[in-house]
């Protein structure tokens, strides 16, 4: 045997063994009872079944709270990168403290604490009921980890982009919003967009906190669905959650994927 | 001996150095510069690389900071705390190696931003003023490219542009050819060159030593953070005095 031969059997019986195993499951697995626990007929029914509260509350409040939370974790974020890179030592070593402490802790603990250690240690609930203190909580979190894309975002803008600026006599406010922060964004769209996704899937600890009916978000309302309504007792409303994640998440990966191939073709 | 030109009688120079000394650490770059710009003179400063000429340069406008010495840019010193920076750079146009135009603007924005900004000019005024420097420098056509769509020339040429629409009092050329491919460096000396004719101060740190013989009414050999030598370019290019200069110019000559 030659060993053209010899790799050729190779490949044809590892697409043997492949064939092999995907028929013996076919034929061993009992697909009505598998359709019936994970894609249920009276669950999956587009008038009758979960997909209205899935989409028109789950998906809606998971949006918005996503959008609350990046929105919020940015500008804190922005604050913390420039306090970060701040001439004044203090603005520097608050600013490192806060991004150590919240990146080391998990989200849900801090979420938790928002919501129920405030109101017990200072009598004083933060706006927005337990939904609010949630979203404070992810906010802190989120805000610690886009200072530092935004940090390195700022660093990456050349020092002569600062000097031109300040040379031809602007202040070093103007120089830092017209020049640098315009490039830096630039630099930090892939790395935000990361983060983004990051925060749709961080919002599904808000079923922990518990919340209204109307108030709840994808992962609570799928929950919910899997004790009570059309496909109670089963595990369809969770696939649905599922595929409804990915219609949002896969695209802004994908896009992330596509803007660092063309920032790494742009030639400066 | 060296020859020097004096200022006009009455006049203050525009840029004058005294005892300058720049330090990284325990680096010494500078050793003690004395140096000076008289008013719509030309004065153009070699040395080989690390004698501390771009140092020099860059101290004229603080973008490094003096370690110990006087600047005086029309007779005020810019080290002191009372002294407005910000306004004296505005008054000072600079040039870099690297171009440093800002890629996230057009050509013609790259113009009116700081114009808008530090002078406080309307749109119509700094947009007007923008395109008449362009027009100097050649470049209509391009106001509204973005920098990275231009050659190295062009963009260096849009950078003069850029500095001259503050209408500033002195130019400093941070070795503006340096960056460029060799056809291209002869549009950008001839921007140079007019504006020279037309009376505007400058400091050129270069090694086109064609420039400097043509142009440059004065000519500053640096080397190892001191002044060597200097006077007039034609007597210092065709009869250096000093060995260190004469070793330099039979390298680069």
């Amino acid at each position: 045997m030659t060993r053209r031969e010899r790799a050729l059997l190779v490949q044809v019986s590892l697409y043997v063994v492949l064939a092999a195993a995907a028929i013996t499951l076919a034929l061993v697995a009992d697909w009505s009872t598998i359709r019936q626990n994970f894609w249920n007929p009276d669950g999956v029914d587009w008038a009758d079944g979960n997909w209205g509260d899935l989409i028109g509350t789950g998906l809606v409040n998971t949006v918005k709270y996503t959008a609350i939370a990046f929105a919020g974790g940015l500008a804190l974020g922005l604050v913390l990168a420039l306090m970060r890179l701040s001439p004044v030592a203090p603005y520097r070593w608050l600013a490192t403290a806060y991004i150590e402490f919240f990146r080391g802790l998990p989200a849900l603990v801090v979420m938790i604490f928002m919501s129920f250690g405030l109101p017990i240690a200072f009598g004083w609930t933060p706006p927005g009921g337990t939904i609010g203190a949630g979203l404070i909580g992810l906010i802190m979190v989120a805000g610690a980890y886009m200072a530092e894309t935004l940090r390195a975002g700022i660093q990456a803008v050349p020092k002569g982009q600062t000097e031109a600026a300040r040379s031809l006599g602007m202040r070093p406010g103007a120089t830092t919003v017209k020049v640098v922060l315009p490039q830096a964004f630039r630099i930090v769209i892939p790395p935000l967009t990361n983060e983004f996704v990051l925060l749709i899937k961080d919002t599904a600890l808000l079923f922990l906190l518990g919340a209204a009916a109307s108030e709840r978000e994808l992962t609570s309302v799928a929950r919910d669905f899997l004790s009570s309504g059309p496909s109670s007792g089963t595990a369809t409303s969770l696939i649905q959650a599922a595929l409804l994640y990915l219609i949002i998440t896969l695209p802004l990966t994908q896009l992330v994927a596509w803007l660092e191939r063309r920032q790494r073709k742009a030639v400066r | 001996m060296t020859a020097s030109v004096q200022p006009e009688p009455g006049s203050l120079p525009a840029i004058e150095v005294r005892g300058l000394h720049k330090h990284y650490g325990r680096h010494e770059v500078l050793k003690g510069i004395d140096f000076h710009v008289a008013a719509g003179q030309v004065v153009c400063v070699i040395g080989p690389s690390g004698s501390g000429k771009s140092t020099l340069l860059r101290c004229v406008n603080r973008l490094e900071e003096p370690s110990a010495g006087e600047i005086l840019i029309e007779g005020v010193d810019i080290c002191d705390r009372k002294v407005d920076l910000d306004e004296v750079r505005s008054r000072i146009g600079m040039v870099f190696q690297q171009f440093n135009l800002f890629p996230h603007l057009s050509v013609l924005k790259n113009l009116t931003l700081a114009q808008r900004s530090v002078r406080g000019r309307g749109k119509d005024e700094a947009v007007r003023i923008a395109r008449q420097n362009l027009a100097k420098v050649g470049l209509s056509e391009k106001e509204s490219a973005y920098p990275a769509h231009l050659s190295g020339g062009q963009q260096q040429r849009v950078a003069i542009a850029r500095a001259l629409s503050m209408n500033p009092d002195m130019m400093l050329f941070d070795e503006p050819t340096s960056a460029l491919d060799p056809e291209l460096v002869g549009d950008v000396l001839g921007v140079m060159k007019d504006l020279a004719q037309e009376g505007m101060t400058m400091m050129v740190v270069t090694h086109e030593m064609g420039f400097a013989r043509e142009v440059g009414d004065k000519l500053v050999f640096m080397d190892g953070g001191v002044v060597v030598e200097e006077g007039l370019p034609v007597d210092v290019l065709s009869n250096p005095q000093h060995e260190r200069t004469q070793s330099f110019l039979s390298k680069v000559l």
